[in-house]
């Protein structure tokens, strides 16, 4: 027995030395995720935070100045070109130089002192569709406080009904919440499989893998001294993402650090089997890393960090049951902005054993049974 | 590098004659060693899968499983007030195409169908709703579950637009507000280049983008730099061929490969998706072929530095495919980042290509930007593969 961990250790230093050796490949490791997790956390977001507009002002009312000193007072929304007519429109919609046009007609307030409906018109530059949608949302939400303000100026009465919001867990709804925490699993996933892949699938072809296999140690000791340094590797670079998020971009963690690094340890254990079998399938390095790669490109866009796993089809939905990727971030978010117990996020702990059941015997076999 | 023996028995005097025997040879090399290459690439079926599997892969995740938009959202209705203004009040949300409302009896138990994420939101009505709707203060909450961000927020404006327009039209029946003849002003939005509102349109051209960078930039990374690893280079180096024909010969049946991904991606984005195509085909095309050899030399000029195929694959993945994802514009608007991640988008050609992609398709011929971009992108060209011979050719002499 002490002998078998003996030599599990000893493979685990030789595999981490094997990583760890290289200078450049050291750098490779950490740099990255440390400059992606910066610059991902500005640079993803979906919120609307600067809606450049352009005016085209028929009725040259009080009416419309107004409700145009609401749209600036958002700090959102900033005027970027005055129009003297509708053929301006299409130049500064086209050129992207406005996200969108606010059209007053001439009659515009004239029709709001005669108690009539006064139209607005808004055209939006819809290339991109969240913005454009987002935009449209916040001018409808400043034109219904203008009409309301109106009322009152005119002696009406007051709404019958107003709307309570609130938002739970991310009180601003900002998307960086969502995503940072997001990233601490899934930056990881990417090197760590690749990682995984390349383990084997390097011995294979410098042939030093079929010693390896007449060496004393099992098939399942060469598995475990191949999975532990990955895993290592993949929870440092959790950590340093985790950092990031809580430190740099201030997103507070409302669970135990103690929940999520077990989560965290599940999803590694997952995603290195997962890493292994693709390497013990492979020949030859580039193989590995291509075979890594087309799995994971699917698996990243289909976790949720992308767009909400709630918004797929049904039969895709389905399929993302066998995404590690999906329980983790599920469970990352969980804990970390929900502040979960470890007891809650168990239909995300049963999967991850589950892949990680399948994937780490599967390659154990193959390392003996698949000789190429 | 040495004469090459093609050139050997070339004279001062018939220049010209040696000259066309000299650009026969080389395209004799250039054929033979692109045969190689083809053959090479048909043979390794990883190669192909990543070039034309990926592709089929990612057309239909995006056109299906990607989307930004919400349709039936599931919504805890809590009715501590079960009067019939009640129920005319919440029938907003029952007729709404972006809400599937479940009734349930407590807060408690719409508290525990938050937690569980069985529901996206809860709208509690409460206890002395209709006799405050009555004396014009009914009150409505409405509670969302904020760790989907973008979802939320968009659950949340438009069940509070909904809500708060069936209470006026609760009001006017009751006689209460607009018929008092006081104005409104009355939204009327029209977008533009995007008439279906999908999510889809917008993310559709961006896989051009990303597809045409995994062919150029990752695939040609890797495969460069495992000959590189193996040394098989200086095995062609001896060879009378020069460093210009391996380049040329190793680029073109990945070329090749990005044609066909560009045409499949352009065939499904059509025909599968309806995503339109304003603008000019042949404009469309004209681009991506100059994006594609921009993708090709940043995948060669990573293969000739790093000469390392672990590395060149984190590489190429740090440069070229994550920034597609994150910073090109293809799925977060680059308006809405801060000034200098701005600008750091704005360093990667694929952003370039990406905002000269989305209007060729769903805009149209917009000259000034097409004629900007286009520059951007040759420049870009010419750069990296002038970097990618000047480093491969250092290297080899």
């Amino acid at each position: 027995m002490l002998n078998k961990i003996f030599r599990i250790l000893t493979l685990c230093r030789k595999e981490m030395l094997a990583i760890l050796k290289d200078p450049s490949s050291r750098i490779v490791l950490i740099m990255p995720v440390f400059l992606q997790s910066l610059l991902f956390g500005y640079a993803a977001t979906y919120d609307l935070t600067n809606a450049p507009y352009a005016v085209l002002d028929q009725s040259r009312s009080g009416a419309s100045v107004e409700l145009l000193s609401m749209l600036d007072g958002t700090g959102v929304f900033h005027r970027v070109a005055t129009l003297e007519n509708e053929q301006q429109i299409q130049d500064v919609i086209d050129n992207g130089e406005a996200l969108l046009v606010l059209q007053f007609g001439p009659d515009f307030e004239r029709n709001l002192y005669a108690g009539q409906a006064a139209p607005l018109q808004v055209i939006l530059d819809a290339r991109n569709s969240n913005s454009a949608g987002s935009a449209a949302a916040d001018v409808g939400a400043i034109v219904a406080s203008f009409n309301q303000q109106w009322r009152q100026s005119q002696g009406g009465s007051a709404p019958a009904l107003t709307i309570e919001t609130r938002a739970w867990y991310n009180p601003n709804l900002e998307t960086r919440w969502f995503i940072m925490p997001s990233m601490i699993a899934s930056l990881a996933f990417l090197q760590t499989v690749m990682l995984t892949a390349l383990s084997v699938a390097r011995e294979r072809e410098q042939g030093t893998f079929d010693q390896l296999l007449v060496t004393p140690m099992s098939p399942s000791e060469i598995m475990v001294g191949k999975a532990v340094p990955p895993i290592m590797i993949g929870l440092v670079q959790s950590t340093l993402v985790m950092l990031v998020t809580r430190f740099w971009f201030e997103v507070p963690m409302a669970g135990a650090l103690l929940t999520l690094y077990l989560g965290l340890l599940f999803f590694m254990v997952s995603s290195v089997g997962v890493g292994l079998v693709i390497s013990a399938l492979s020949a030859n390095m580039q193989q590995a890393m291509l075979y890594a790669f087309m799995l994971m490109m699917p698996l990243m866009l289909l976790s949720g960090l992308a767009t909400p796993v709630r918004n797929m089809p049904e039969p895709i939905q389905i399929l993302t049951y066998a995404n590690p990727l999906r329980f983790a971030i599920d469970l990352i978010q969980r804990v970390y902005l929900e502040g979960v117990s470890i007891f809650a996020v168990w239909h995300d702990l049963v999967p991850l054993t589950v892949i990680a059941l399948i994937t780490m015997p599967w390659a154990a076999w193959l390392f003996r049974h698949r000789l190429v | 590098m040495p004469e090459a023996a093609a050139n050997a028995p070339m004279t001062e005097t018939d220049h010209g004659v040696a000259q066309r025997r000299t650009v026969g040879a080389f395209l004799r090399r250039l054929y033979a060693l692109t045969r190689k290459e083809v053959r090479q690439l048909l043979r390794d079926k990883s190669n192909l899968s990543i070039g034309l599997l990926l592709p089929v892969i990612l057309m239909l995740i995006f056109g299906y499983g990607l989307s930004l938009d919400v349709r039936n959202a599931p919504v805890a209705v809590v009715m501590e007030d079960a009067s019939p203004a009640a129920m005319d009040a919440i029938s907003a949300l029952q007729l709404s195409p972006y809400f599937s409302p479940v009734l349930v009896r407590s807060m408690h138990e719409a508290n525990d169908k938050m937690l569980s994420r069985e529901v996206d939101a809860v709208v509690r009505v409460p206890s002395d709703f209709s006799s405050a709707l009555a004396a014009g203060q009914g009150r409505l909450q409405v509670i969302v579950h904020g760790a989907e961000a973008s979802r939320a927020s968009i659950i949340l404006n438009y069940a509070t637009s909904a809500l708060l327009q069936q209470g006026v039209r609760l009001q006017d029946r009751s006689g209460g507000a607009s018929g008092d003849g006081i104005g409104q002003v009355q939204v009327d939005s029209r977008l533009w280049f995007n008439a279906a509102n999908t999510s889809t349109w917008y993310l559709v051209p961006g896989l051009i983008v990303l597809i045409m960078t995994l062919t150029g930039a990752f695939l040609t990374a890797l495969v460069m730099a495992r000959e590189w690893e193996r040394g098989t280079f200086e095995a062609l180096f001896v060879s009378p061929v020069k460093p210009v024909e391996i380049l040329l010969a190793k680029i073109i049946p990945y070329f090749g490969v990005g044609i066909i991904g560009l045409t499949m991606c352009l065939t499904t984005a059509r025909f599968l998706f309806g995503v339109p195509m304003e603008g000019s085909l042949l404009l469309l095309l004209f681009a991506s072929v100059l994006y594609l050899f921009v993708a090709l030399g940043i995948g060669l000029l990573i293969s000739s530095v790093t000469r390392n195929q672990f590395m060149a694959s984190q590489i190429s993945l740090l440069v070229s495919l994550l920034p597609v994802f994150m910073l090109s514009g293809f799925m977060f608007d680059l308006r809405n980042v801060p000034f200098v991640i701005n600008v750091i988008g704005h360093l990667f050609p694929a952003t370039h290509f990406m905002a000269l992609i989305k209007t060729l398709m769903l805009a149209g011929n917009i000259w000034p930007q097409i004629i900007l971009e286009c520059s951007i992108l040759t420049a870009y060209a010419v750069l990296f593969i002038g970097l990618a011979r000047l480093v491969t050719r250092k290297r080899l002499d």
